[in-house]
C-alpha cells in the first residue's frame, strides 16, 4: 500500500525532473563552456526516483502485496521468493518500469563517464534521451502504471505463467533490456552528434565502448532466451523463428553491423551514413519491437498483453522518433563519402563493407517474415504463418560466401592490400573441403549444400585458430568473436544434421527397442513443491555403444494458475545431449515419450558465450 | 531540388508503414469469414495418409452429414494450439473431421499425430500444396464446414473455445 504510494510518486518526480531538464539543457546550451552542475545532478536524481519507484515494486512483490493491481495479476503466496522478484519484471507494467531504469541509468553514466568530447553534444544527447525517458513516462504513468490501487484488496494473487517460473528466465529480462535498452544510447548520441557535425574517428572510439556494452548484453539475453526455449518449451529446438525472437534478432544484426561499421569510422572517417542510420535503426527496431509485443498486433507464444490503446501509444511515439531521426538525417548530415574516397576492391574495408550488405539482406528477411503477415492482413485481409523453411530457404545459401568473407576480410590491410601467403589460404580452403566430404560422406548426408556450408564454415574456423597461434594477439577480440561465431555455425549445422529422434507411445513398465536405442519406462513418482505438483517418470535408456543413461522427465501442474508444463530432462555431456520429454495424451493410459540426442548442443551455447567474449575483450582493450 | 525527393519519399514510406500499422491495431483478431460461402465443394483425387491409398472427394463427403475439413502441417505453430480443440470437437462425434495435410514431411506428421492424438476421422495428403489453392485457403491452419457438399463458414487461422462453440451451434 505504501509501497504504492511512493513508488507512484517517485515515477511523477522523475517525470517532472524529465521535463525540468529541458529547460536546464536548453540554458545551458546557448551558454555552454562547461556542463551545468545541476544537470548532473537532476540526472541522477532522475535515476534515484526511478530506482526507488522499481524497489517499490519489488517490495510489494516480496510481500504480496495484493492491493496493487500488478502483484494482484502475477503473483501468489505460495511462490518461492526467487520467482516474486522475478514477477516484477515477468509483466508489462514491471517490465516498462525496467526499461525506464535502464533509460535513466545509461544516460546517467553517459553523462559521468564521457570526457573529451564537447559540452554541446553532451547536453544535445541528454536532450534526446530524455524525450525517449519522458515518453516512457508519459506511457508508464498513463496506460500501464505498475501502481494501480485494487479495492477491496483481495486476499490471494492470480500467479505468474508457469513458463516463466524458471532461473534462465528470471534473469534474460534484465540482461536482455541492458542491450535492448542501452542501444537507446547509441541512438541519441548518433543524433546529437549529427545535428553538430562532429562524427569523425575520436568520436567513433568514445561510441564504440557504448556499442559494446549493449552488444555483449544483447548477445547474452537472447542466450539465456535461447536457452530457456530449449528446455522450456519442450520441442528440442533452440530457435523457433517466433516473432518475438525474431524482434530481438533484428536489433542484434543491426548492431553487429553497426559495430563493424564503426571499425572503419575509427580507422578511416569513411561510411559514416552507415554508422547514423544503423544507429537509428537499431534504436528504432527495438521499439518496434516493443510494439509488436506488447499490441498484441501479433500472435506469438509470448504475447501475454494485449491493449490496442497501448499499442497506439507506442506507435505513434516510435513514429514522432522516426521522423525525428530522418529530418535529423536528411537536414544535418551532407555525405562527403563519394568525394573524397574510393573503395580499392581488395582492402579491409571493401570486406566488411560486403558483408555489411549480407548482413542488410539477413536483417530483411527476418523483418520482412515478421512484419509481412501483418501488412498482408491489413492490406488484403489475407493471413498466412511464415515459418522456419522460408528463414532457412533464404539465409543459408547466403552464409556462404558471408563466412568466406568473414575467414579472408581480416587478413585484408586497410585502404589497400595485396593477398599475402597465398598458398596457406588455398591449402586451408581444400583441407576444409576435404574434411567436410568426408565427414558427410561417412554419416550419407551427401548433399551439396552441405558440403559447401560446412567447407566455409571450417575455413573460418581454421583460420581464426591459426590465427590465436600466429597474430601474437594483434586483434584478439576480433579473433575470438570471429572463431565463436564459425563455433556456432558449425555446431547449428552438425546439431542439425546428426540429430536422432525417437517418437513413442509407453505405458510404466514397457519398453521400445529398435537397432540403436532401448528405452525402458521403469516407473512414476510424484513430487510436491510450495508451487506445483509434479509426476516424475523414470527412464533408462541405453544404446548400442555401450552407455547407459537415466532420465527422468517431468509433467508439472502449477497451483497458480493452473497450467501443466512438461519439463524435459536433458543430460549434457561434451559432444551431444541426450533430450527426454513426456507429454500426457488425452484420455489415454499411456505417456507420449520424445527422445532425441542432439549433438554438439553444448557447443551451440559454448560458441555465443565466445562470441560475447571476444565483445568483452574489445571493450576492456585499452586504445592503442 | 533532387537531393529533397530521397527525404520526402523516405518520410511517405514510413506514413504509410504507419498508417498500416494502426489499421493493423484497429483490427479486431477474431477471424471473421466472409469468403467462400455456400460454394459448391472442389472435386479432387488426392492419397490417402496412413495407407497412401489414393482417394476421391466424392467418396469423403457424403450428403447430409456436417464435415470439417481442417488443413494442417506439423510444422504449423498455431495447428499445435488449435490441435487440443479440435479433440474435443471430435468427443460428440456430431461433426466428421476431415484432416487435409499441407506440404508436409509425412514422417513428422504421424510424429504430430502421435503426440497430440488424431481427430480426424479421414486424412487425405496434399504435398504440393494445389488442392488447398483449388479450396481458397491462403494458409494453414484453416478449417471448413461443410455440408451437402457445401462449404457453408471458413475459418482461417486456429480454431479456439469461441469459434469451436459456433461450429457446435452451427451442426445442432
Amino acid at each position: 500500500m505504501i509501497y504504492s504510494l511512493i513508488g507512484y510518486y517517485s515515477l511523477i518526480i522523475g517525470l517532472i525532473i524529465g521535463l525540468s531538464l529541458f529547460y536546464f539543457s536548453y540554458k545551458n546550451f546557448k551558454n555552454s563552456n562547461i556542463l551545468d552542475t545541476k544537470i548532473l545532478s537532476f540526472t541522477f536524481l532522475q535515476l534515484f526516483f526511478v530506482v526507488i519507484s522499481f524497489l517499490c515494486l519489488i517490495f510489494s512483490f516480496v510481500i504480496s502485496d495484493f492491493s496493487n493491481e500488478t502483484v494482484f495479476n502475477n503473483s501468489h503466496t505460495s511462490k518461492p521468493l526467487f520467482y516474486k522478484i522475478s514477477g516484477t519484471w515477468g509483466n508489462h507494467e514491471g517490465s516498462l518500469l525496467l526499461w525506464l531504469l535502464v533509460l535513466t541509468l545509461f544516460i546517467f553514466l553517459f553523462l559521468v563517464r564521457t570526457k573529451n568530447q564537447p559540452v554541446k553534444y553532451k547536453i544535445l544527447t541528454l536532450v534526446f534521451q530524455q524525450i525517449i525517458i519522458v515518453g516512457f513516462f508519459l506511457f508508464l504513468i498513463k496506460t500501464s502504471n505498475p501502481f494501480n490501487y485494487i479495492f477491496p484488496i483481495p486476499t490471494e494473487g492470480l500467479g505468474l505463467n508457469p513458463i516463466l517460473q524458471d532461473p534462465a528466465l528470471a534473469i534474460h529480462p534484465p540482461v536482455l533490456y541492458l542491450g535492448y535498452v542501452g542501444s537507446s544510447i547509441i541512438f541519441s548520441s548518433v543524433l546529437a552528434a549529427t545535428s553538430l557535425k562532429i562524427i569523425s574517428t575520436s568520436w567513433a572510439s568514445h561510441i564504440k565502448k557504448w556499442i559494446l556494452i549493449s552488444w555483449i548484453f544483447l548477445t547474452l539475453g537472447i542466450l539465456l532466451g535461447s536457452i530457456w526455449a530449449y528446455y522450456e518449451l519442450g520441442w528440442g529446438g533452440f530457435w523457433f523463428w517466433d516473432p518475438v525472437e525474431n524482434v530481438s534478432l533484428m536489433p542484434w544484426l543491426a548492431l553487429t553491423t553497426l559495430l563493424h561499421c564503426i571499425l572503419v569510422l575509427e580507422k578511416k572517417s569513411i561510411l559514416t551514413s552507415w554508422v547514423i542510420i544503423l544507429s537509428i535503426a537499431t534504436f528504432t527496431l527495438s521499439m518496434c519491437g516493443t510494439f509488436l509485443v506488447r499490441s498484441g498486433i501479433l500472435n506469438s507464444v509470448h504475447t501475454f498483453a494485449n491493449d490496442p490503446e497501448r499499442g497506439l501509444f507506442i506507435l505513434v511515439f516510435l513514429f514522432i522518433l522516426i521522423f525525428l531521426s530522418i529530418l535529423i538525417f536528411f537536414f544535418f548530415h551532407k555525405d562527403n563519402d563519394r568525394k573524397s574516397y574510393s573503395f580499392f576492391w581488395l582492402s579491409k574495408e571493401t570486406a566488411i563493407l560486403i558483408n555489411n550488405w549480407f548482413m542488410m539482406y539477413f536483417l530483411s528477411v527476418v523483418l520482412i517474415g515478421t512484419v509481412y503477415p501483418i501488412f498482408l492482413d491489413v492490406v488484403s485481409s489475407q493471413k498466412i504463418s511464415v515459418g522456419p523453411p522460408f528463414y532457412h530457404k533464404l539465409i543459408i545459401p547466403f552464409l556462404i560466401p558471408f563466412l568466406l568473407m568473414m575467414a579472408i576480410g581480416p587478413k585484408l590491410k586497410w585502404i589497400k592490400s595485396q593477398l599475402e601467403d597465398k598458398i596457406y589460404l588455398v591449402s586451408f580452403l581444400i583441407i576444409s573441403i576435404l574434411l567436410a566430404f568426408l565427414v558427410l560422406k561417412n554419416f550419407n548426408q551427401n548433399v551439396l549444400i552441405n558440403t559447401i556450408l560446412i567447407s566455409s564454415a571450417l575455413y573460418l574456423f581454421f583460420m581464426t585458430l591459426r590465427d590465436f597461434f600466429v597474430k601474437k594477439y594483434k586483434n584478439i577480440s576480433q579473433n575470438i568473436a570471429h572463431f565463436g561465431f564459425s563455433l556456432l555455425i558449425l555446431s547449428i549445422l552438425f546439431n542439425n544434421l546428426f540429430a536422432t529422434e525417437i517418437i513413442t507411445n509407453l505405458k510404466v513398465g514397457e519398453t521400445f527397442e529398435n537397432s540403436k536405442t532401448k528405452i525402458v519406462f521403469e516407473s512414476v513418482d510424484q513430487k510436491k513443491e510450495q508451487n506445483y505438483n509434479a509426476i516424475i517418470a523414470n527412464f533408462f535408456i541405453s544404446n548400442q555403444n555401450g552407455e547407459e543413461d537415466r532420465l527422468s522427465p517431468e509433467l508439472r501442474i502449477y497451483n497458480q494458475p493452473v497450467i501443466a508444463t512438461s519439463e524435459a530432462d536433458i543430460k549434457t555431456t561434451l559432444m551431444s545431449d541426450k533430450f527426454i520429454v513426456i507429454n500426457l495424451v488425452q484420455n489415454q493410459d499411456f505417456f507420449n515419450v520424445r527422445y532425441q540426442v542432439k549433438p554438439f548442443m553444448l557447443w551451440i551455447w559454448l560458441s555465443v558465450i565466445l562470441l560475447s567474449l571476444g565483445g568483452i575483450v574489445s571493450f576492456l582493450q585499452k586504445r592503442s | 531540388m533532387k537531393n529533397k525527393i530521397l527525404p520526402f519519399s523516405v518520410i511517405v514510406i514510413f506514413g504509410i508503414i504507419f498508417f498500416i500499422f494502426y489499421k493493423g491495431l484497429e483490427d479486431s483478431k477474431i477471424y471473421t469469414p466472409d469468403v467462400n460461402i455456400k460454394k459448391e465443394i472442389p472435386v479432387f483425387n488426392s492419397k490417402e495418409f496412413f495407407s497412401g491409398e489414393n482417394v476421391k472427394s466424392l467418396s469423403i463427403f457424403e450428403l447430409d452429414k456436417f464435415y470439417l475439413l481442417n488443413i494442417w502441417s506439423s510444422w504449423c505453430v498455431p495447428c499445435r494450439q488449435e490441435h487440443p480443440f479440435l479433440m474435443n470437437l471430435n468427443l460428440d462425434n456430431e461433426v466428421n473431421i476431415i484432416g487435409m495435410n499441407y506440404k508436409d514431411n509425412l514422417k513428422n506428421a504421424e510424429n504430430f499425430l502421435k503426440e497430440l492424438g488424431n481427430p480426424y476421422k479421414e486424412i487425405f495428403i496434399d504435398l504440393d500444396g494445389t488442392i488447398a489453392i483449388e479450396w481458397g485457403a491462403y494458409g494453414v491452419p484453416e478449417s471448413f464446414l461443410i455440408y451437402n457438399n457445401e462449404i457453408i463458414k471458413k475459418y482461417i487461422g486456429p480454431l479456439n473455445q469461441e469459434l469451436v462453440n459456433e461450429i457446435n451451434l452451427l451442426i445442432k
